[in-house]
């Protein structure tokens, strides 16, 4: 081995040691951090298709509702400042890159950024695999948004996480109740649907709930366009031969609104009434591009479909102020998390920082004030939030979106009990739901 | 052939970095695991690189060695971490020695194109199977080592394995690269009529080349799930192949640890990059990417090479 050549070695292998070990120091650091604060990671899309009518809305919810926590502005029951006493400090990590990366950012928040809690995940492949490493963790975490079903069919007897959203098996199970209730002679429906696992699971429980609630109704046709396609004429014209009065669809963000957009231009929304699981997102962007009498949902209690109390208008207000447009659903159930966090850590009983032990034990099976009113934790075991589905139809009227016809299902109606999986709930004909 | 001295240097790097693992916090351990699987499947890309092929589908094997990892808990009832990798390389050489049939008688874009649209029918055909989960995946059971469970110290388990197959292959490699099919491989890309002239079969070499690279992407597939805990149809997607090529050109294809080097050095600058601009990162990382390529166009093995240049 030459000198030179040596000397190069060693100035290599001395820069990769510091550059590990300058790794290993920030991590250190990070751990000297002071307590006075709580430290919340956020996790959403803020970038790739989904940021726009999802993720970054959802960040911008959680921004309002933090600095209203900070400054205690917020209405009663929230009227306290910072968490448990705590200013409540929030890092955010973008949900981009699939499952296995998220997995590794939440480590990397947990154990690098030492944040006390984590809320976040739209996805729900991230959602199925974020959850046992949680447990795993021990970290107090919040599902705000993902929709799957097997979330706690999969994680079971969970510790330390907690989904305050509802499943996508309420909103179509409360679909087609709308529909049942609102549309009865209905017989031709048709669906087209992401082809995804959000669009097929949407699309099965749909057409599973339509079997039970209006046995009459045909599904003639259902069409699975990629997600992020943009440009739908082959499906609509293959959805316009067969006639539909319905068209389900759990599109969502820009591919639901360009379908909106193109099939209300090629009349298919002349012949059928388009029935869009998310179509609340699009309620103050359609601008009249939906027909009037469109039904939208929003996922439950959300954005457009919030109940009239403190805490919604002072969201409404607050959001609309700092951002321009009125709160969509994902805003709205970023914010509920973010309470039902502020609910936890005030109510743990702890002295400072309250643990993820302490936590988990105040949020289990408790009953919270949010935006979207009072929201029950109440199944899998306290873990999952039970709300009431809402359907409406959209209205432009003096350049505003609207909503009207408003129904509303409470939660046993839509979602099914503890101890059923949701699909062998439906077939044996909901057992154990109260409509009324 | 007698232990020379690249196998030495690679045995001591493996030990310090396995002894250092014990003193790293928990977070450095799970990127490290990741790094070092990332760096295995990128180990596949270099091999056909190295005689002349740029295969945009390594994805295919990583996720059959993922999807391997996972069914084999789930529906087989298999928990032995080695026995399940065992399955996906099983699985990855049967899928390979078919395919590689077909693609190894492509060349340039066409091999490019003909791998990457194989990744892309295996997630399409994932994408479809409602019953495992589409898209969202679905997750690997907890799994033994030894007869040790993972419940308790998982991560540190996965990392030790990893750099046990990493060590291993980068072993295996190193002499396959200095044996009479590796050297075959490297002289299919300068000329291969000349190849021809001499008697060496390249359909066969390239063949035997492409299902060992297959098999070494499936070990990766597999560590990953091991770790993460969770697949899903995006190891297939044609930007995870894609990811990998890149890795590739940044260590450049000069010894068989520029790969684990890059992969780490990549995923460090990216975790990194995520936490300090959560709006921004795939700029810093672009930025850096690009300016690596830039100033080491062969890679960052070149810094360790340096001295031909000078000599010459």
């Amino acid at each position: 081995m030459k000198p030179s050549n040596r000397l190069q070695k060693t100035l290599l292998s001395t820069a990769t040691s510091l550059a590990l070990a300058s790794v290993g120091m920030v991590g250190l650091a990070a751990t000297a951090h002071a307590q006075d604060s709580f430290k919340v990671g956020f996790v959403t899309f803020l970038s790739g298709g989904a940021s726009g009518p999802f993720g970054v809305p959802a960040s911008q919810g959680a921004k309002v509702v933090v600095d209203a926590i900070n400054s205690g502005s917020l209405p009663a029951p929230y009227d306290s400042k910072g968490v448990n006493g705590l200013n409540l400090e929030m890092v955010e990590v973008d949900e981009a890159g699939g499952p296995t990366k998220q997995v590794e950012e939440y480590r990397n928040l947990v154990e690098r950024q030492k944040v006390n809690a984590v809320i976040g995940y739209i996805s729900s492949g991230d959602c199925l695999a974020v959850g046992p490493v949680a447990e795993e963790m021990k970290t107090f975490t919040i599902a705000f948004d993902c929709g799957t079903s097997r979330m706690f069919e999969e994680l079971k007897n969970p510790r330390y996480v907690f989904r305050t959203g509802l499943d996508a098996v309420a909103d179509n199970v409360g679909a087609a109740r709308y529909l049942a209730d609102t549309r009865p002679d209905a017989v031709r429906i048709a669906g087209i649907q992401q082809n995804y696992a959000w669009g097929q699971d949407s699309w099965q429980d749909f057409t599973l709930a339509m079997e039970q609630l209006m046995p009459d109704a045909e599904i003639v046709n259902n069409q699975m366009p990629q997600i992020f396609q943009g440009s739908y004429s082959t499906e609509i014209s293959a959805l316009q031969t067969r006639r539909p009065e319905i068209v389900h669809s759990s599109m969502w963000g820009g591919d639901m609104e360009s379908f909106v957009a193109q099939a209300n231009a090629r009349g298919l929304l002349a012949q059928a009434t388009a029935l869009l699981t998310t179509g609340e997102s699009g309620l103050h962007r359609f601008d009249g591009q939906a027909p009037n009498g469109t039904i939208v949902g929003g996922r439950g209690p959300f954005g457009g479909f919030m109940p009239e109390n403190d805490l919604s208008q002072w969201f409404n207000k607050a959001y609309e102020e700092k951002y321009g447009t009125p709160p969509s659903y994902p805003a709205a159930k970023a914010a509920q998390a973010i309470l039902a966090l502020k609910y936890a850590a005030d109510n743990a009983g702890a002295e400072g920082v309250p643990s993820a032990d302490q936590l988990a034990a105040a949020l289990k099976g408790a009953s919270f004030e949010s935006v979207s009113g009072t929201v029950r934790m109440s199944l899998a075991g306290g873990h999952q939030a039970l709300q009431p589905m809402l359907y409406g139809e959209y209205h432009f009227a003096d350049g505003k979106g609207e909503l009207r016809n408003v129904k509303s299902y409470p939660g046993d109606c839509v979602s099914a009990p503890d101890g059923y999986n949701a699909q062998q709930w439906i077939r044996e004909g909901f057992p154990g739901s109260s409509c009324d | 052939m007698t232990t020379d001295r690249t196998e030495l240097a690679l045995i001591a790097v493996a030990i310090a970095v396995a002894a250092a693992a014990l003193f790293s916090p928990n977070w450095l351990v799970f990127t490290l695991t990741l790094a070092l699987s990332t760096g295995m499947v990128v180990m596949g890309v270099v091999m056909l690189m190295r005689a002349g092929l740029v295969s945009f589908g390594q994805g295919l094997f990583y996720c059959l060695g993922g999807y391997a990892v996972g069914l084999g808990g789930r529906f087989l009832g298999i928990t032995d971490a080695l026995a399940l990798i065992g399955l996906g390389v099983v699985t990855t050489v049967v899928v390979a020695m078919i395919l590689g049939l077909l693609v190894t008688r492509y060349r340039e874009i066409f091999f490019a194109m003909l791998s990457l649209a194989f990744s892309m029918i295996l997630y399409g055909l994932l994408v479809k199977s409602h019953g495992l989960g589409s898209t969202d995946g679905f997750g690997v059971v907890d799994w033994t080592l030894f007869g040790m469970s993972s419940e308790s110290n998982g991560s540190l388990m996965a990392l030790m394995l990893a750099i046990a197959l990493a060590l291993a292959i980068a072993l295996f490699l190193n002499r396959y690269f200095k044996s009479s099919v590796g050297l075959a491989c490297e002289a299919i890309r300068e000329n291969e009529v000349r190849v021809e002239y001499m008697g060496i079969s390249r359909q066969q070499t390239l063949y035997i080349n492409y299902v060992i690279a297959a098999a070494v992407g499936s070990v990766g597939g597999s560590m990953t799930a091991l770790a993460a805990g969770h697949v899903d149809p995006t190891m297939a997607y044609w930007t995870i192949s894609g990811e990998f090529v890149f890795i590739a050109i940044l260590g450049g294809t000069g010894h068989v640890a520029a790969p684990f080097i890059a992969a780490l050095i990549f995923t460090l600058v990216r975790t990194y990059a995520i936490e300090l601009a959560p709006n921004a990162w795939q700029m810093i990382l672009g930025i850096v990417l690009l300016l690596i390529i830039l100033f080491l166009p062969k890679g960052i093995w070149s810094l360790f090479t340096r001295k031909k240049r000078a000599a010459s």
